[in-house]
């Protein structure tokens, strides 16, 4: 019943993500990688990245790539209706029934009071990314890349996207035969 | 010829509008009010606000409203599928390359690369959703709902989808704005 598990993990992401696209990857991750174990936190993070470098919504682009991965096109469609459909189909439905819902201050309210809980997810997911990372790469190396990184979306403005393709056209570039690391933005 | 421009209303914003949904409002907004003129600057806000204030992604959430608005189930559809379509297309056609050379050097290296690149932006996410809780909110409630989620999430394990419908419903009778 891989379609119906499709269906319910990404039917609860699009029911919980408050907050959009960002709030929605904690959820993804607890599914796909935790629940279901469709993917390993690796390859979640590989399409993090790519997901990352493209337009659109994050979220749809998730939902459709491993929808599409764990079971082919009906399952990336499964996945991307679960996704949105729902959330559609209560928008218009409240559209067309109350013209003035944002009136109430209480809506606003469920709003302010779900951000830190999405806060804490994320920060829970960054960790778990960062211990990853200091696995992988060593300590130093992982918070060499954190700062240049930083410095490059916060302090130059770049967008993500270019460090993220900076990085990848780095490693494809470099000659085999790692261990002397330069840094390197991207700029495309 | 609806149909036609639901499509190109959703599809340029889609394509250009980098950084996710927010980015693609403003977009989103040039075609729909000045281009094809479907509604006004203020109602445009209200279905904005109540997008807002609903689960899952924004750009999708508009672009199934205004296209069923325009265009029935079937401008909905297209709506949504002029957003969705063409970054997944692209995203599945980059990620299947990607492992098909999953077993050389220079892609685990890759993987490895490009991970605390996706801790900070996961960082950059956090502090944002922090910071907007701190505006809206105060450091005090901020302090108690991050305590309180932190701790049911992660020291006694409840599951997600209870503590975000706990958060909800107090923030519905604590934090409404007088």
């Amino acid at each position: 019943m891989t379609q119906r598990d499709l269906f319910l993990a990404f039917f609860r992401v699009g029911m919980l993500g408050y907050g959009g696209g960002p709030a929605s990857i904690p959820l993804i991750h607890k599914e796909v990688v935790e629940k279901y174990a469709w993917m390993n936190s690796e390859e979640f993070s590989d399409t993090l990245a790519i997901g990352n470098t493209l337009p659109g919504p994050i979220a749809t682009k998730m939902a459709g790539y491993i929808g599409y991965r764990v079971a082919g096109i009906s399952g990336m469609i499964n996945a991307i209706i679960a996704t949105i459909v729902p959330t559609i189909v209560l928008m218009i439905l409240l559209l067309v029934s109350l013209a003035s819902f944002r009136e109430y201050p209480w809506v606003q309210g469920m709003t302010n009071g779900v951000l830190p809980v999405v806060g804490v997810m994320l920060a829970v997911l960054t960790w778990q990314f960062f211990s990853k990372s200091k696995e992988g790469l060593g300590l130093g190396y992982s918070l060499l890349l954190v700062g240049l990184t930083i410095l490059f979306i916060s302090g130059l403005g770049l967008h993500p996207a270019f460090v993220i393709a900076g990085l990848l056209l780095f490693v494809f570039l470099k000659k085999e035969k790692p261990s002397q690391e330069h840094e390197k933005g991207g700029v495309m | 010829m609806v149909y036609w421009e639901i499509f190109l209303a959703f599809f340029i914003p889609g394509i250009i509008g980098y950084g996710g949904g927010p980015a693609t409002i403003p977009l989103i907004e040039y075609e729909v009010v000045h281009r094809y003129n479907w509604m006004g600057v203020e109602e445009f806000g209200e279905v904005l606000a109540l997008g807002n204030a609903l689960p899952g992604p924004i750009a999708t959430k508009m672009a199934g409203y205004i296209g069923y608005m325009e265009g029935g189930i079937v401008g909905a559809s297209i709506g949504v599928f002029a957003t969705v379509a063409p970054s997944l297309i692209l995203m599945i056609v980059l990620l299947g390359l990607l492992y098909k050379f999953k077993d050389s050097p220079k892609v685990k290296r890759l993987s490895m690369i490009v991970r605390p690149t996706i801790a900070v932006l996961l960082g950059v996410m956090t502090y944002r959703f922090f910071a907007t809780s701190y505006i809206d909110n105060g450091w005090m409630q901020t302090g108690i709902l991050l305590v309180a989620s932190f701790l049911l999430l992660e020291k006694w394990k409840v599951h997600p989808a209870y503590v975000i419908i706990g958060s909800l419903l107090y923030g519905a009778l604590f934090l409404a704005p007088s």
